[in-house]
């Protein structure tokens, strides 16, 4: 301790203190630390000696690099997580397997056997279809729902712990990933199980699914700092999700919808263009593409384009489904691709800057 | 002269509290407020520290005193720049780590996943947390909970184990809110002897303790708050505190001539 033996008064009153007081008191090297103050400006002094303003985000590229200095973080906070998630269930990480299925199973009583909207389907193909939907579109759903609350969640972490708070929807988008792999391994058994070839073509499968990953960093940025400024955002984001789902070409055909001569969308082409360049819907169709053998039999656009069998499949599209291969596309294949880089890059970029515009605001709660 | 490690300038902190006072918070409030077209009444600023200025220093370890609410906290938060500033600024030479009591975190994994990512979250590379994880083990003295996870430690154990990972990394400020106040007494000289290393490793230590022995013992600078206002800052640690005592309505402190 520092001479404090003395009975000297303590330290200057700071009172309502502010710069005024600093400036005013008489200047002199006993005074600068006594009273924790010193003679000039306080703002000028920090500047002098390099200080830096605690509360300032850093430059956008200084923050890339940061968040790439932290992937193991991301990675290793993902794995913990993952892995923590069923330690209280019974069946443990079995359920990593289960969700998928369950879900898969739901989908189908109800889409495929009560309501029967496999019309327009060769009996058979609805399965592999509606399940590979199903899967894909619940990793980009729970990458949103998730990052609406994680920031909020994750407050005690961000309150500890200095890194930058991209970190955490990155973590969990990853999380999701790691979950739909597991998914994937499950609907490749489903898929052989219906008596799909195992082909080359599901190669095309990775780039769609990388695509598909930046375009859900991006929108999960955006959900998180909106989540962390209302909690009214996690409150409404499932209904808006969930009807996201219900619109054509995710659970429903969308071809069957716009290209039959009964479909609720054959005299609105631009409302089945624009459900078709939906970010969920362009990556569902790229992924079923792929995946699927007998859906590309049944993709519009596969075959020259020949009227008259385009027209019976019209008129008559459960007794000639394959002539749907016939028609127009309502998005040609190249036009999906460019929808797909396109959905993410931008996401991607919006997504990062808006998050990172508001880094200093995370921890206030 | 020493270096100047926190500068806070004429601080001013404004919390905006929601859904307290007035507005019952019911549905038909919420709606008829939505009719009338009305911004949410219910926010009260809670004005939290009231203009605020004094410089830190390399190598200073300050205590920060004063009643409950008198803004310590939040304080601490504003250095490490969690707390956004309505008014005035905090300057920092490099990144402040705040240690609070509520710092849970992560409840749901093992302690020993929380020192591995928290070590990484805190920026260091694997091979250098995989060589510092014995000793921020042994340091926290958790032992063989360090497989279970972290929400079924006692609450001096969870924030051992915090301290031990928070300082695992020498930070160039530390900012300390009663993390120490549960651990036993072992724990409390084994971090005093670490805050003193931090100090000597050319950092600033900040405390925030309800008891004023710890502050004594460790601190070379006291600022004593009131009302979100600074009542007495300076090097005169004893001096200080007896002040806050007689203002408090405490008796002055009696001290053997060992501590003084």
């Amino acid at each position: 301790m520092s001479g404090n033996g003395s009975l000297s008064g303590p330290g200057r009153l700071s009172g309502p203190g502010s710069l005024g007081d600093a400036s005013t008191q008489p200047a002199g090297a006993a005074t600068v630390r006594q009273g924790l103050l010193v003679d000039e400006p306080l703002a000028q002094y920090a500047t002098r000696h390099g200080l830096k303003p605690s509360a300032a985000r850093p430059p956008l590229f200084s923050y890339i690099a940061q968040i790439w200095q932290r992937r193991h973080f991301v990675v290793g906070f993902a794995t913990a997580r993952n892995v923590a998630m069923y330690t209280e269930a019974r069946l443990g990480q079995l359920w990593q397997v289960l969700t998928p299925l369950l879900n898969a199973g739901v989908y189908f009583l109800i889409f495929g056997v009560l309501l029967g909207t496999n019309r327009g389907f060769p009996a058979g193909l609805f399965l592999p279809f509606l399940v590979t939907g199903v899967f894909v579109f619940n990793y980009t759903q729970r990458s949103i729902l998730v990052a609406s609350r994680v920031m909020h969640d994750s407050l005690p972490l961000i309150r500890a712990l200095h890194f930058p708070r991209a970190c955490l929807p990155l973590g969990y988008v990853i999380i999701e990933l790691q979950q739909l792999l597991l998914s994937f391994a499950v609907l490749f058994l489903i898929v052989l199980g219906t008596g799909e070839p195992f082909t080359w073509y599901w190669l095309l499968i990775l780039p769609v699914l990388a695509l598909q990953t930046l375009f859900n960093v991006g929108a999960s940025l955006i959900v998180a700092r909106w989540g962390a400024g209302f909690d009214d955002v996690s409150q409404l984001l499932p209904f808006l999700v969930r009807t996201w789902m219900y619109t054509p070409g995710v659970l429903f055909s969308l071809q069957a919808l716009s290209l039959t001569a009964l479909g609720a969308l054959r005299s609105h082409p631009t409302i089945a263009y624009l459900l078709q360049i939906n970010p969920a819907a362009v990556y569902i169709t790229l992924i079923r593409y792929a995946l699927l053998a007998n859906e590309r039999a049944i993709t519009a656009g596969t075959k020259p384009y020949n009227y008259r069998l385009c027209q019976i499949y019209r008129v008559f599209p459960v007794r000639n489904p394959y002539n749907v291969a016939y028609c127009h596309p309502i998005v040609t294949d190249t036009g999906l691709w460019l929808w797909g880089v396109g959905w993410a890059v931008l996401a991607l970029v919006i997504g990062f800057i808006f998050f990172w515009r508001a880094e200093v605001r995370y921890g206030r709660g | 002269m020493a270096d100047p490690m926190v500068v806070v300038d004429d601080l001013h902190v404004v919390y905006r509290v929601y859904g307290t006072g007035g507005d019952r918070g019911n549905a038909p409030s919420a709606l008829l407020r939505m009719v009338r077209r009305q911004s949410r009444p219910s926010i009260r600023e809670v004005h939290a520290i009231r203009g605020m200025s004094f410089v830190a220093y390399r190598g200073d370890a300050v205590g920060v005193i004063g009643r409950n609410g008198s803004g310590k906290s939040t304080l601490l938060r504003a250095i490490a720049g969690l707390l956004p500033p309505e008014q005035g600024a905090v300057y920092t030479d490099g990144h402040a780590a705040l240690l609070g009591v509520n710092a849970a975190l992560l409840d749901d994994l093992t302690g020993e996943k929380n020192v591995v990512l928290g070590c990484l979250a805190m920026g260091m590379p694997p091979a250098e947390v995989k060589a510092a994880y014995p000793s921020i083990v042994d340091f926290s003295g958790v032992g063989d909970f360090v497989n279970l996870a972290m929400k079924t430690y006692s609450t001096g154990m969870g924030s051992r184990l915090r301290f031990a990972i928070a300082s695992a990394k020498s930070h160039d400020i530390l900012l300390v809110d009663e993390a120490l106040a549960t651990g036993d007494a072992e724990f409390r000289r084994k971090s005093h002897a670490r805050i003193e290393e931090l100090r000597e490793q050319a950092g600033t230590v900040f405390l925030v303790a309800h008891n004023l022995n710890e502050i004594e013992e460790t601190c070379n600078r006291v600022i004593w708050l009131e009302k979100g206002k600074i009542v007495q800052a300076g090097d005169d640690v004893l001096g200080i505190i007896d002040a806050y005592l007689e203002a408090a309505g405490g008796e002055p402190r009696v001290r053997t001539t060992a501590d003084a």
